[in-house]
């Protein structure tokens, strides 16, 4: 079965299980490695995918779900905010692993294309839900604060 | 691997060269690898300049000006390969630009860890410590090679030449060459036996904050791990291991797994049933669908309750001595003041973000791996022998990891070995195949942080003064039967000790004792290793014993330092950019904690902040280092900052539990890590040193949970002897836990 949706701008039809999470098919069928595994249920953000420009867990989405959508992933990312985001991750030295950090951006990207000027409190409420095992969390902060006020700058 | 690389394999051209530079006292593998024909024809039409310059095992020059420095080091987060570039580029006056970095392959005779000995692997935050002389040589020697080239070239002295940023210049002539241009004369001069390696005071880039360089593909996606390694043809693997530690596969039925659409294969091996599939998705299915039935018969099968309530036990039982000094009982027994308490840790686990994966091509004659690979020599004679190979026919691509801290670096090499006996069972073909864990295979299997329990007992006299110390340890060791079992010496395994048997403290009358125990479940080294529990028991109980003289727990701790000057410079250092001492407002609370591990000294002062509704919240952490020469200040405070998220998501949540010896946590809902929500703030403070560096890797870890929990006791009153902090102690302060 075919499933077909937009994916990084470019119209897409994939040929697989239309049950299999977006996650694997993204991975496994499209050839985009970017985005990650990490828990399989929703709870650790390394899958993190931009659905209709929302963040999402791809690794508990069907692949059927997605039909007629926008799915923007690591490769994908182009918005100034995108741009923003990881300049600063580059500018701050966040990652470590590094493997955490394509969910980390694209939660800090969709943050940032709603809210210029987040407080911590609503880095809290959008990045809460990206686990960093080398809990580079501190480097996250400052550089999302930091993309905010590139992007305050050029606005 | 490139072209060149397989150069630097050989034999013919180390022939040549032997006479040309013998190996080092640091085991050096100097000797000249040109460029095969092809490479080096490439290189002169591009460049007209000549072949890569190869003078040894670490690095190599080309035409084109790129110095690729080859990594012995895993890159699991921790900033290895930037490190390895920058001590390389340091004293080769490389531009830092320029610097590329490349995985060694499995070798152990060129890429050994000098700490380990013959065994190339990376641990115990080792790697910047074994690398230091090792890799300046190296760099300074090619560099030695590309002046001479020079000076040959323009019939001036060395002397007179100097190098900056990857050209060498002659001022008196005002000529001037790139490295590219040197490399085809560089390459026909004898390796010098000596070097004179560079004064601190000229270093350009050590100390300085060179860009790490694997930042950038871990920005926009393209960093490869071995999640990411694909080959064509290549299989996915799912492994069905028993529910409890020790059982084995008594039958399976493999109907259902056989009819999920995609599912290729289903093998016996010796962990378990393994469901071979072209995709993850039909992996997971078919494993899913997999019936198996377990022979239970010589699992583990008590509870991690059970367990702690033996260990308590033990712990009043005759154990074995890891260090004593002078007559603790007595002095305990004359003591104007005794204190005693307790301190019980679960087993942990790992849980990098990455679940553990390892690709594995497989013939009748070799063995081909590729993974987040961080033990290579041990990894290589175990997958040899569950290939039925030499270890010379098992060769290791080394991938990014997506974390370790330890995980990967086990004496049994599972999950290599896993991937290996699959591949073999599917019959050797060449096939490639893939293991993937899942995150509920990664908690459910084994290898933690042990259990342990800890006794405390120490007397101080009538002016407050600690006379003695006795501290009781029970614990699985992580060391016994493995190949590592001959490094128990006296009956004691250093790792569970360290930190504890080497207390910096001046205490008169010590003994601490170890009691080991044996459980069917299977344990490893976590990050810090001993000193994730040593350090937690001796930080919080000489901060009890502080409390009982009447004195602040900075004062207390610093007056029996004085034999350690840099354990007790960063505990200054912490404690004066923390501003130790000044008022803090009500509900506020600071505690101190200092630690040496792997030979660095880490100081913190945590400040926790206790609400009117009574939540606590860890506000601010302040670390002190001092890891000797800091080779990129930037990388070490990274290593802090994280080491304390690390640290503090065990203490606050970490337990890895058995009930009737099934583990009863499954994913990331029951066993909680550190969120971004949680995370203080972090000062970082850095001794400047020109000591030989040590490592960063693990050090934080170790006194940020003493920190806390003594900031804790500052604003509550209460102490914390069982982890992960109970939630009697957060609920009594009025914190909600989950």
């Amino acid at each position: 079965m075919s499933t077909s949706f937009v994916l990084n701008g470019k119209p897409t039809t994939l040929d697989a299980d239309p049950n299999m999470p977006l996650l694997w098919a993204l991975r496994e069928v499209a050839g985009l490695t970017g985005t990650k595994f990490g828990c399989g249920m929703a709870l650790c953000g390394a899958c993190t995918v931009h659905l209709d420009g929302q963040p999402i867990r791809s690794c508990v989405m069907p692949l059927s779900a997605v039909a007629g959508k926008q799915v923007t992933t690591i490769e994908g990312l182009q918005s100034k905010p995108a741009r923003a985001v990881q300049a600063a991750w580059i500018g701050l030295q966040v990652p470590q692993c590094g493997y955490c950090q394509s969910g980390q951006i694209m939660s800090a990207t969709a943050l940032l294309e709603k809210n210029t000027a987040p407080t911590d409190a609503d880095i809290d409420g959008a990045m809460s839900g990206n686990i960093c095992r080398c809990s580079t969390y501190t480097r996250i902060r400052a550089a999302i604060h930091a993309a905010a006020r590139s992007l305050g700058a050029t606005a | 691997m490139s072209i060149d690389t397989l150069i630097l394999q050989q034999p013919t051209r180390r022939d040549f060269l032997k006479g040309a530079g013998s190996a080092t006292a640091m085991a050096l593998t100097v000797g000249f690898e040109w460029a095969g024909p092809t490479r080096r024809a490439a290189a002169m039409a591009a460049a007209s300049a000549g072949a890569p310059f190869a003078p040894n095992a670490f690095l190599r020059i080309s035409a084109d000006n790129s110095v690729t420095v080859i990594a012995k080091h895993l890159e699991m987060g921790q900033g290895a390969y930037t490190g390895i570039a920058t001590i390389v580029a340091e004293e080769l006056d490389a531009d830092w630009a320029q610097v590329r970095v490349e995985s060694a392959p499995a070798d152990a005779k060129r890429y050994a860890n000098l700490v380990f000995g013959t065994l190339q692997g990376t641990g115990g935050s080792s790697a910047m410590a074994n690398s230091w002389m090792q890799l300046r040589e190296a760099g300074g020697k090619a560099r030695m090679m590309l002046l001479t080239a020079a000076a040959n070239q323009w019939h001036v002295p060395v002397a007179e030449l100097s190098v900056e940023k990857s050209v060498v210049h002659h001022a008196g002539s005002q000529r001037q060459a790139p490295f590219g241009a040197l490399v085809r004369m560089a390459a026909a001069l004898p390796v010098p036996d000596k070097v004179t390696l560079k004064d601190p005071k000229d270093f350009k880039l050590i100390g300085l904050q060179a860009p790490r360089v694997d930042v950038p593909a871990k920005v926009n996606g393209s960093a490869q791990f071995t999640l990411d390694f694909v080959l064509p043809g290549m299989l996915v693997a799912l492994l069905k291991r028993p529910p409890l530690f020790g059982a084995t596969v008594k039958s399976f039925d493999a109907a259902g797994a056989g009819a999920v659409p995609g599912v290729v294969k289903v093998v016996q091996v010796p962990r378990g049933v393994a469901v071979v599939a072209n995709s993850f998705w039909a992996a997971k299915q078919g494993r899913d669908a997999l019936k198996v039935e377990w022979d239970d018969t010589h699992a583990e099968k008590r509870s991690s309750a059970a367990l702690m309530e033996e260990y308590r036990q033990l712990a009043d039982q005759p154990a074995v001595s890891a260090r004593k000094e002078g007559d603790a009982a007595a002095a305990i027994r004359n003591a104007a003041h005794t204190v005693s308490a307790s301190y019980e840790f679960p087993y942990l686990a790992h849980a990098p973000m990455e679940p553990l994966d390892a690709v594995v091509k497989l013939t009748a004659s070799s063995c081909e791996i590729w993974a987040g690979d961080q033990f290579q020599t041990v990894d290589q004679g175990n997958a040899a022998k569950a290939a039925g190979l030499d270890a010379q026919q098992v060769s290791i691509h080394t991938l990014y990891a997506g974390g370790s801290f330890g995980r990967r670096a086990n004496l049994g090499s599972d999950y290599i070995v896993e991937a290996v006996s699959i591949a073999k069972a599917c019959g050797a073909d060449g096939t490639p195949i893939k293991l993937q864990w899942t995150r509920e295979d990664d908690l459910h299997g084994g290898l933690y942080r042990p259990m342990y329990f800890h006794k405390l007992e120490a007397g101080l006299d009538a002016n407050g003064k600690l006379t003695g110390w006795r501290h009781v340890i029970v614990g699985q060791s992580i060391m016994a039967d493995t190949i590592f079992a001959a490094m128990i010496k006296d009956g004691i395994d250093s790792t569970s000790v360290e930190g504890a048997a080497t207390i910096a403290y001046d205490i008169p009358n010590i003994s601490v004792d170890l009691s080991t125990t044996k459980t069917g479940v299977p344990v490893l080294w976590w990050r810090v290793v001993g000193s994730s529990h040593t350090s937690f028991a001796v930080e919080a109980f000489i901060d009890e014993l502080a409390h009982a003289a009447g004195e602040d727990g900075f004062s207390f701790r610093r007056k029996l330092l004085d034999k350690h000057p840099r354990m007790k410079a960063v505990l200054e250092l912490a404690a004066e950019k923390s501003g130790w001492g000044s008022p803090l407002p009500k509900g506020k609370g600071r505690g101190i904690a200092v630690a040496e591990a792997f030979k660095t000294y880490v100081a913190q002062v945590a400040e926790v902040s206790v609400d009117d509704s009574g939540h606590v919240s860890i506000d601010r952490v302040v670390c002190a280092v001092d890891c000797g020469t800091p080779i990129n200040p930037d990388v070490i405070a990274a290593n802090m900052e994280g080491g304390i998220g690390f640290g503090l998501g065990a203490v606050l949540y970490g337990a890895i539990t058995l009930k009737d010896g099934r583990v009863e946590q499954d994913n990331f809902n029951s066993y909680r890590v550190l969120r971004m929500n949680e995370m203080p703030k972090v000062e970082v403070h850095i001794v400047p040193s020109n000591e030989a560096p040590t490592g960063v890797g693990e050090p934080g870890v170790a006194p940020v949970g003493p920190a806390v929990a003594n900031a804790i006791f500052a604003a509550t009153g209460k102490r914390i002897h069982v982890l992960p902090f109970p939630k009697a102690v957060l609920e009594l302060a009025g914190r909600t836990s989950a």
